[in-house]
Formats: C-alpha cells, structure tokens, sequence
C-alpha cells in the first residue's frame, strides 16, 4: 500500500519534472549567442513587386484541393447541371418530334442549324455551361475576400510587404484558376454525355482555353473588386445573385440570342458572356458566330484588361483605411 | 559578443530612437480617436500603451503598422517614414495583432511559412526559421496540425512566432494576453522578456491589464481619450500619486496629535478619522516605525497598523477615472473582437 503510494506519487510527479528541467536547459542546449546569430542574420528579402502573389494563390488553392469534401462537392456539380439541365431541357429532340413525317428530310437538322448553329443542342449547351461554370466559380471567389476580412487573414496580408495589388490579384488568380479546372471537368462530362466532337482541333480547343481564360480573368476581378472593401457576407451574397442571373440569362448560354425580344438582343450584346461562348462555340462546334473571332476576343482582353485594372487601382486604394 | 554588440551599435540611429511620433491624429468621420500623440521609443526598451478600451491604442499601433492611414502627424519607424516608405516600414517591423489571423485550415507550419513568403524570405531560410521560432514558442510538437485544431493559447503563440518571422528590430504586440489563461499568460510573458533579453528586440505593446504593464514595460504612456496622459516608468507613475499610505488605529480617540506627526520629515500629509490616522509618507517601512515611537511617546496605544505600497492601479484611476466606458465603436471592430474572444476561449 506505502509502496503503490509513492509509486503513484513519483509518477504524478515525473511529468512536473521533466517539463520544468526541459524550460530550463533549453536555454543552455541552444546557446543564446547561436540564437542571437540566427536572428541578426536576415537574408536578402525578394522585394520584387510580385513576391507572395503565388503564396497568396496557392493559400487559396490549397484550401480547395485540400479538403476533399468541399473539392467533390465543386467538381460534382457541374456535373449536376450538365446532367439535368442539358439533358432535360432537349430542344432538338423536341423540335425532330414536332417536324412533321411530310417534311423533306433533313428539315428539322436546318431547324436546329439555324437556331443553334449545330444540330446538337446538347453541345450547344455544353458551351454555354462552361461559362456559366465559370461565371458561378468567379461570383463565389469574391466571397473569399469577405472571408479573409472577416476572420482577420486580410490584415496579417496587409501588415506584411506584399503589394497591395498582389492581394487583390491573388483572389483573382487563384478563382481563375479553380474556374478552369472546374470548366475542363464540364468539358469531359460533356463529352462523355454526347458532345459532338467532330469538329474538335487542337488550335480550336487551346483557343476556347484562352477564350475561358480571359473570361475567368474578367469576370474574377469584377466580383473580386466588389468585395474588396466589404465584410458583410449577407450583403455580398446579395450583389452576387443580383448579378450573376442577369449575365447568364441575358447571354447566349443557354438560348441562342435570335429568339430573345429586341430590348434583351441588346442586353445580350454588352454582356461580356456572350462573346465568350460565342467564340467557345466557334471554336469548339465550328458553329457560324453572332461576331468575328476578332472581335470576340478583343471585346474579352478589353473586358479582362479593365476589370483587373481597376482591381488592382482599387486594391491600393481602398486595402489600407 | 563584443563584436555582435558593435553590430547592434552601428544599427540604432544616432539618438537611439527606434520609434519617433509627433502629433499622430486619427479621425473617423466626426470621431477622434487619437488627438495628437507624441512619444519616442529608445532601441532595446519595451514601451507599453496602457489605456481602457477604445482609447486610441490599437488605432496607433495601426496607423504605426500602416495599416490605417493617419489624418495627420508624422511617425518614423526604423529610420522609415510610415507616409512616405509603408513597404519599409512593413519589412522592417513585425506585428502581432490582437485578433488571430492565422488561416484555420492550414497547419500551423504552413502559416508561418505563408508569412515569410508574404515577406519575400527565400525558403531555404525560412523552413529552418520557422522551425526555430516554432521550438521558441513551444509549439513544434503541434506545427503538422491545423489551425482550427489550436487552442486559444497555441493561436497566440503561434501568432507571436509569425509577427517574428522577419527577423523584425521592433516588434508591435497588440493586446498580447487578451482573454488568456494564467498559464498562455505567464508564457508569452516569458517570451517577450526573452525577446528584449537574449535578442535585444525593442517591443511595443498595448495592454489594459495593468499588471502587465508593470511587470513587462520599461516605459508606459498612459492614454485616454486618444491622448497620452501619463508617461514615465512604472515606478515613476506610482510615485506621482505620491508615495505610502500608513494607516495607524489608536486606542484613545483624543488627543489629536496630527501636527505632530506631520512634523516627521518622511510624511508628506496626515488625515485622522476617528481614531484613525491615514498618513501618506515616503519610504514607509523607515516612517512606520517613526511614527509608532512618536505615539508610544505620547502615551497612547497602538492598536493596528497598516502599510500600502502605491500600485499602478490607483496612478491609473487617478489618471483615467473610474466610470466605465461606453465609447462609440464600428461593427467591423466590435466583430473582430468577438472572433478573437471566441477563438480566445476555444
């Protein structure tokens, strides 16, 4: 009983003793001198205008890819979409049905050319949920501004010296960069559900990259550049659904142009969506398009240029109170 | 060492002012939160802001950080100008502010080597960095889990390893031991007379906890109403409340001998209630005696005796008033504290 007494009571004691013995030798085990060398000796800090950009980026990034439950999640639902909504909403089997069986062959294949510009309104689609994907996945990126401000990351950034433009250009990078990936995955999805890919080139595809690039890149800074002095999410989520229904429904995503009321054609032609599938579907079906390639993509660079422009104007701004 | 410390030399400016600050005002709209403060910082000392809640003093440690732009006034941090060199000033100070910043879902090795990347420090310095100033602060057993796994304690440490990843010459603690437990409490005090004592770091802090401010700071400079009131040492603020208090019961009500002991060239005043004498004095260990023989003499009888040293406390009630503060604050700070207590707790 004594025994188990000061057996128990040494034990109790052990851990008291050891965590006091390491405090103390620490000091000794690491000589004070080395440590003070150590700290005097800061290296040559990069202070290029850039440093950090991709640290910033890839903090974001890393935030995606690393949990897995919020990757599935991002990943599945253009999946989601492409599956009920490309194949539920079925123009062309819905206009080859009510061709009459007196009509020459072929009619309803000019039917479906004319509206859509290729037979299959499915690849129509698929073009346009690629922006559309895009579109969300850039909405939501602004959201992380929010965020960061809000849980006090936006400071640490802001006491360090990274440009005030990288900060803001980090939150652009890195939605650009989950927007494309999430679009790729689109693109295989719909490729596997019956995507027409006959018209498919190697230039056609790098194109329509560069197409959703640009477009990513724009529409990123747009929603990046809204949230960049907000720390309300209530209020954010609500210029995120007040923009993003009109760019998706006032566009060609889902419907051709030439079937809207002249008022909303117009709408249409100053949204920046459209030109992008546009060119998507030029590229990718090999469609006749509303505009030039040119111009498209001129109209995107332009729309990319400015919107990361003011971003970054912004970010200077408006970072520091 | 003796070379080392040359270094150290060649390194201060010229009058040894690390932190220079005149007539630093903030306004929000209408309110003024600093009105006009000027202090100095001598290299190597641990200068402590001591105030009540929203008194100016995260306003200036932001304003001295960059991070808000002042309305007016000029401040020099490390030989850099915060108006005119912000980047400079960013590179050379580290901060540690007083929400947690950390990013939750990364561990808490890869936030600091997020910082050193933010200060443009190569890896090939920063990973061995990182791991030292982690051991620093205890926190290497925990470095490969995420943030969110921290308690509040491990969040403040790892706080203060990151604000010291740029091997910083100053370096801004902001409310550093705000809602800690006794022991984190006790620990980042160690840790930042480590950091003046073995790294001759100077260090600014703010603080509302005046035992804090006492047993940590060189210099304290008492604000309120974004206005320094007070500066000095700590014992220099307690002794200009004016020394001792003694207090002496006598058996024997009459008679009054005041005058008497007001005579003792240690007591400075005497006020008797009753058959109570309250006498504050200079160095009251040698008055007491005095003034227990002078009653002796008299022949009256003591029947208890009492003796208080000054403590901050009373230099700050003095200074600051007692009624509590109902100052105006925005929502962001008010959610930002709620955060930082929140996570504090967890």
């Amino acid at each position: 009983m004594v025994e188990e007494n000061i057996r128990s009571a040494t034990t109790t004691n052990q851990p008291e003793i050891k965590s006091t013995t390491a405090q103390e030798t620490r000091p000794a085990v690491e000589t004070p001198r080395e440590q003070e060398r150590e700290f005097r000796a800061a290296p040559q800090m990069n202070t290029s205008p850039l440093h950090g950009l991709w640290a910033l980026t890839n903090r974001d990034l890393k935030k995606w890819y690393k949990n897995p439950i919020l990757l599935f999640m991002s990943l599945i639902q253009p999946v989601v979409w492409l599956g009920l909504f490309g194949k539920a909403l079925n123009f062309s089997s819905f206009i080859t049905s009510s061709i009459p069986p007196t009509a020459p062959p072929g009619t309803a294949d000019t039917i479906l050319k004319s509206f859509f510009g290729t037979t299959s309104y499915f690849s129509f689609l698929s073009c346009g949920m690629m922006a559309f994907v895009i579109l969300f996945t850039a909405a939501f990126g602004g959201m992380s501004v929010v965020w960061d401000r809000r849980f006090g990351f936006m400071n640490k950034a802001l006491s360090t010296p990274v440009a005030r433009g990288s900060v803001a250009m980090a939150k652009v990078l890195q939605s650009v960069c989950r927007a494309l990936i999430t679009a790729s995955i689109v693109l295989l999805v719909a490729i596997a559900l019956g995507m027409v890919t006959s018209s498919f080139t190697i230039q056609g595809v790098l194109g329509a990259y560069a197409v959703m690039f640009l477009i990513a890149f724009g529409l990123s800074s747009l929603f990046v550049m809204l949230a960049i002095r907000s720390s309300d999410w209530q209020t954010q989520m609500a210029i995120i659904n007040l923009l993003n229904l009109p760019l998706l429904f006032a566009s060609n995503a889902l419907f051709p142009v030439k079937i809207m009321p002249s008022w909303l054609q117009t709408v249409a032609k100053l949204n920046p969506v459209s030109y992008a599938n546009d060119a998507i579907r030029q590229l990718l079906l090999g469609s006749p398009g509303q505009f030039s390639l040119g111009l498209d993509f001129s109209v995107l660079a332009g729309f990319a240029a400015v919107l990361a422009g003011i971003s970054i104007y912004l970010s200077w701004k408006l970072l520091t109170k | 060492m003796s070379s080392q410390e040359s270094v150290v030399e060649s390194r201060s400016s010229p009058n040894g002012a690390i932190v220079k600050v005149e007539n630093l005002v903030k306004e929000f709209g209408t309110l003024k939160a600093v009105k006009g403060v000027s202090f100095e910082i001598q290299e190597g000392e641990i200068f402590g802001f001591l105030g009540p809640n929203g008194a100016g003093k995260s306003t200036t440690i932001n304003m001295l950080t960059t991070l808000l732009k002042s309305t007016s006034g000029m401040a020099e941090i490390c030989g850099y100008d915060i108006h005119k060199n912000p980047t400079e000033v960013r590179r050379s100070v580290g901060v540690v502010p007083q929400e947690y910043t950390a990013d939750e879902d990364l561990t808490g090795y890869e936030n600091i080597l997020l910082c050193a990347d933010l200060y443009g420090i190569p890896r090939s310095n920063s990973k061995p960095h990182a791991e030292e100033l982690l051991a620093l602060v205890e926190l290497s057993d925990a470095k490969n889990r995420k943030v969110s796994t921290y308690s509040g304690g491990m969040r403040r440490r790892l706080e203060l390893a990151c604000g010291l990843i740029n091997y910083p010459k100053l370096l801004f603690l902001d409310e550093p031991t705000l809602g800690l437990d006794v022991q984190t409490r006790t620990a980042v005090w160690k840790y930042i007379r480590m950091l003046k004592a073995e790294y001759h770091m100077t260090l600014f802090m703010t603080t509302h906890y005046l035992e804090e401010a006492d047993s940590l700071c060189d210099r304290i400079a008492i604000i309120d109403h974004g206005q320094i009131v007070k500066m000095g040492t700590p014992d220099q603020l307690k002794a200009s409340i004016g020394g001792d208090v003694i207090i002496v019961g006598v058996k024997e009500a009459d008679p009054d001998i005041s005058s008497d002991i007001a005579k003792i060239s240690l007591v400075k005043d005497v006020k008797k209630k009753d058959s109570e004498y309250r006498i504050k004095a200079e160095m009251g260990e040698e008055a007491s005696p005095q003034i227990m023989d002078l009653i002796r003499s008299k022949g009256l009888h003591v029947t208890k005796i009492s003796l208080t040293k000054p403590t901050l406390d009373e230099a700050y009630l003095e200074l600051t008033g007692s009624s509590l503060r109902e100052e105006e604050t925005n929502k962001m700070q008010m959610m930002s504290q709620r955060v930082t207590m929140m996570r504090a707790r967890s």
